[in-house]
Order: structure tokens, then C-alpha cells, then sequence
């Protein structure tokens, strides 16, 4: 463990670069996505008779950028609520029954063993089992858990579980994974808004794409600009795109770092066999957890979109589930357990001890 | 020339000032960390006479198990105003080791377990018990890479400056606590 403060150095440093570079690349988009279309609207409107419009002030960028912004500064600020509020949560402030002592004390203790402030506590109503962290910083984090997650799991596995969550508060993961969950939704909505406007006015849509086409190929001049098509092909491609890209970029942040925080955890309880027995369980709890939209998946501790494709191992596996194989992460958590046994010390009470 | 020999000093200086910051920080965890073993032990003095008067009654005749952890529990507190890390571990350790033989009798006990106070205090006390253990775990990690970091070349040579002096572990010293009783709940 000697080594483990530079490299959780190097990882809030590479999640703090990760989250500036995402609220930059999310603005340069939308940016992208405003101008570009003022930048053809412009191009088509050069030669327009006078009188008619010509497309001069770049309102559209203006507005585009503005609203990425301002959508930016509310997921920074408002993502941690909203994505609490999405899934129905609710505070634990003043414990009222054994299980919900128990939550507060077993969150209480690994924010001890992590030295991390206590996080706040939070239970989602729903039956399957999952859990997951948000906040932007250690000092304003949240940890939430399912209902069926506390009627599932012992004390020990219930500890793991919190370990391993409150490993991505302190490694700052959860950062990026709430400002993606916000951004992810906001580009969602975006798409949606899109197909929509395509399905329902495609023909008079392509209609004005056309005449606008034809009236700049009138004109003559910049008849067979290929700038012009490159720009334009592009610049559709991005506004159909962009919602499936942003969706590949949350899957692709999320996955690695489940295994990290597997470590971590291990590293608080200084018990890995009680993480891959509650990772089991919950993988075997199959149901989906309703209660966590798509846009959210990725800060779960297991895939709660029912798809499990995490059960699977292989290259599709890899490439589209929001989680590493499940299998994968049992395996190397109870690799790290074996080697503890074989350390000498007996894993759960001595394990502590035995420091 | 002149040039080299300053981009050298500025370059010292630059690192020296990193080291000794990164000293100072790890010392000021190794406070903090210490802080948080001070707050838990203090919550289990508090609630060790809760516990006593709660299962008092129903075991009268298991006297000594009582009287053991009514007498670490005071010297406990004796000491903990004292601050040396060596004595704290050896009275808590000991005060440890006659709480899990507490609990390990009040296991025996089917009627008193049943009533709903003693589940709460023992989930109480065991969730103390943990935190004393992972405070103790997060000391000993945050100990264990200040004495390492003051003892490495180069930071070895600017550890003079920060203050840095090897902190005390906190060692097992009960033979009671290594071997605890396994107390199911």
C-alpha cells in the first residue's frame, strides 16, 4: 500500500484534467454545432437577392454556446441533486430502524478507513440491489444505496460495498461520473429533440436543405465549394451523432475505473472476499434497478440496466457494458484475498489488525 | 556559468520547498489521523457504562467479566490524557479484549440478547469497535509513509527543518485482543 498515495495522486489529478477537458469539449461542441450551422446558413445566404434574409450575426453559435454553458454550470453545480432526485432517493438524517443504523454506522466507519469526511446518506427505494456515489467533492459527497441492497447483504459485504463506493469519492471519480451523468442527459435531450424534429418535419426539412442548396449552386460562384460540403456533412453527422457519442464516452470513462475502486475498497475494509461475495449476490439478483435512468448507469456498482452484458466476458462485452465483466472483478477480488490468507492472517477481524 | 549555477540553486530551492511540504502535510495527517482514533476511543468510554447498566441485572453472577471492563475502561481514561501512543494502545488493547469477552458472554445469554437494547448497544458497540480499528489502520498507513518519506534520500535531508521525527505505530500489545473471540450478530 506504500505506493497507493502517488497513484491516487496522479488519479484525482487525471480526473480533475478529465472533468475540465469534458465541460470544455461539451461547450466546443454545442459551439461547434451553433457556428458551424451560422457558418452555412452565411455561406447559402451570400448571394441571397437583396432584400431578402441573409444571414449575417452568428445568433445561432451565440445561443448555442451560451445555453452549453449555462447547461455546464448547472450540471456542475446541480448534478449531484438531480441526479439524486432522478432516481427517487431519500436523505437518512436520523436513522429510525436497525437497518438504517446500521447504513449510517457502516458509512461512518469506512469514511474512517478512507479519511474522507462522512459522506451524506441516501436510501433509493427499489428492491434490486445497487448502489452508487455523486457529489462533486469529498468534503459535499453522497452515497446512496438501494432498499433491497440492505435486506440483501450482511454487515461485511454491506462495508465492502461502501468501500468501494466511497473509493470513487475519494479517487474523485464520482466528479466526472456526476458531470458526465448531467452533460449525457443534456445531449440526450438534445437528440431527442433532433430525431423528433426529423421524424416529424423531415420533408419540409430536407426541403429547405434543398432550396438552399440549389439557390447557392444558383449563384454560381461558390456553386462547387467541396469546403462547403465537407462543413455541411460533418456538421449533420455531429447533430445525429452526438448523442450515441457522448453515451460511448460515458461507457468508456466508467469501466476501467470499477476495478480501481474494487482495489480501493479492498484497501479500506482490508477485506476483498466480502466484495466479491456482495458483488455476487447482486449479480445474482438479475432484475433490473428501475429506479436508475440510462443516463446514470454508469455511476452504479453493477450494471442496473438489466441488460448484463457484464455477466458476459469477450470483446462486446467490453466494448458496450457500462461495467466490467463481472466475473473479472469476483476473480481479482478474491486473488487479492487469497493472497492476504496467504500473508499469514486470517481476512475478516485480523485483517485489520494485522496492519 | 554563473547561469548554470543559479538554474541549480533555483531548481534546490524548488525541490527542497516541495519536500518539505509534502513532509509537513503527511505530519498534519498523522495529527489528524490521531485526532480521529482520540474521538472514537472517547465514544467508547461513553458508551461502556451503557452498556454495563444495561446488561447488569441479568448477570450478576458473571461478576469478574463486569469488573474487568469497569476497571480498563478507568484506567483508559487515565491515560488517555497523557497523549503517549505506546500506553494508550496497551490500555485500550486492553480494554478491547474485555469488551469482546463481554459480548462474547452476553451471547450466552439468549433472554437478554432478545431484548431490543443490548442489539442496539451491540451494534453500537461494534461499530465502534470497528472505527477504532480503521482509524487505528488509517493511522498506521499515514504513519507508515511519514516515517518512510523523513527517512528517504533526499527528502532525509530537509526533514531536519520540517520537524520531522518518527511517529509511534500503534501496536497490538494484548495477547487477549489478538486472539478475539469470532462474536456472531
Amino acid at each position: 500500500m506504500t505506493n497507493e498515495p502517488s497513484d491516487l495522486f496522479s488519479q484525482q489529478q487525471s480526473n480533475r484534467v478529465r472533468s475540465r477537458l469534458l465541460i470544455a469539449g461539451f461547450i466546443a461542441f454545442f459551439a461547434w454545432l451553433g457556428f458551424g450551422g451560422d457558418w452555412l446558413a452565411w455561406q447559402f445566404t451570400l448571394d441571397a437577392a437583396p432584400g431578402t434574409y441573409r444571414h449575417q450575426f452568428p445568433w445561432l453559435g451565440v445561443v448555442m454556446s451560451l445555453g452549453a454553458a449555462i447547461a455546464a454550470i448547472v450540471a456542475w453545480r446541480r448534478g449531484p441533486e438531480r441526479v439524486l432526485w432522478s432516481t427517487n432517493a431519500y436523505e437518512v438524517v436520523d436513522p429510525v430502524n436497525d437497518d438504517e443504523r446500521r447504513l449510517v454506522n457502516v458509512v461512518e466507519e469506512m469514511a474512517i478507513a478512507g479519511g474522507v469526511p462522512r459522506p451524506r446518506i441516501w436510501i433509493v427505494p427499489d428492491d434490486d440491489p445497487n448502489a452508487f456515489a455523486t457529489g462533486r467533492d469529498p468534503s459535499a459527497a453522497h452515497v446512496a444505496v438501494t432498499a433491497g441492497l440492505l435486506m440483501m447483504l450482511d454487515r461485511d459485504e454491506l462495508q465492502a460495498v461502501i468501500a468501494h463506493e466511497l473509493g470513487h469519492v475519494k479517487n474523485l471519480d464520482m466528479r466526472l461520473m456526476t458531470l458526465l451523468a448531467a452533460l449525457v442527459g443534456a445531449v440526450a435531450l438534445v437528440g431527442d429533440f433532433m430525431t423528433r424534429l426529423m421524424r416529424g418535419g423531415s420533408r419540409s426539412r430536407v426541403g429547405s436543405f434543398g432550396g438552399g442548396r440549389s439557390r447557392g449552386g444558383g449563384g454560381g460562384k461558390k456553386g462547387g465549394n467541396p469546403l462547403l460540403i465537407v462543413v455541411l456533412v460533418l456538421w449533420i453527422l455531429s447533430w445525429l451523432l452526438a448523442p450515441l457519442v457522448t453515451r460511448l464516452l460515458a461507457l468508456g470513462v466508467s469501466r476501467k475505473r470499477e476495478y480501481l475502486a474494487d482495489a480501493m475498497g479492498a484497501q479500506f475494509t482490508r477485506n476483498p472476499g466480502a466484495l466479491a461475495r456482495a458483488l455476487q449476490k447482486i449479480e445474482h439478483a438479475a432484475a433490473p434497478t428501475s429506479s436508475m435512468k440510462r443516463g446514470s448507469a454508469h455511476l452504479c456498482i453493477a450494471d442496473p440496466l438489466g441488460r448484463r452484458l457484464s455477466s458476459r466476458e469477450g470483446f462486446v462485452a467490453e466494448l458496450l457494458g457500462t461495467h466490467p465483466p463481472m466475473a473479472i472483478r469476483v476473480a481479482k477480488l478474491k486473488a487479492m484475498a487469497y493472497q492476504q490468507q496467504d500473508g499469514g492472517s486470517r481476512l475478516a477481524d485480523e485483517g485489520q489488525n494485522a496492519i | 556559468m554563473f547561469i548554470v549555477v543559479l538554474i541549480l540553486m533555483t531548481l534546490i530551492v524548488v525541490w527542497a520547498v516541495g519536500a518539505y511540504n509534502s513532509l509537513i502535510s503527511l505530519k498534519n495527517q498523522v495529527a489528524n489521523a490521531w485526532k480521529q482514533i482520540d474521538v472514537q476511543l472517547k465514544r467508547r468510554h461513553d458508551l461502556v457504562p451503557n452498556l454495563l447498566a444495561a446488561v447488569k441485572g441479568a448477570m450478576d453472577f458473571e461478576r469478574g467479566t463486569l469488573e474487568a471492563v469497569v476497571a480498563a475502561r478507568n484506567q483508559a481514561i487515565q491515560v488517555s490524557s497523557g497523549g503517549d501512543v505506546s500506553k494508550i494502545a496497551a490500555v485500550e488493547g486492553q480494554l478491547t479484549g474485555a469488551l469482546h469477552r463481554l459480548l462474547a458472554v452476553v451471547e450466552s445469554y439468549p433472554d437478554l440478547k432478545a431484548t431490543g437494547n443490548i442489539a442496539q448497544l451491540q451494534e453500537e458497540l461494534t461499530s465502534t469497535e470497528n472505527k477504532i480499528a480503521f482509524a487505528r489502520q488509517l493511522y498506521n498507513d499515514v504513519v507508515t509513509q511519514y516515517n518512510t518519506k523523513q527517512r528517504q534520500v533526499p527528502t532525509v535531508f530537509v526533514a531536519g527543518v520540517a520537524g520531522a521525527t518518527l511517529a509511534p505505530l500503534w501496536e497490538l500489545t494484548d495477547d487477549a485482543e489478538r486472539a478475539v473471540p469470532k462474536v456472531e450478530f
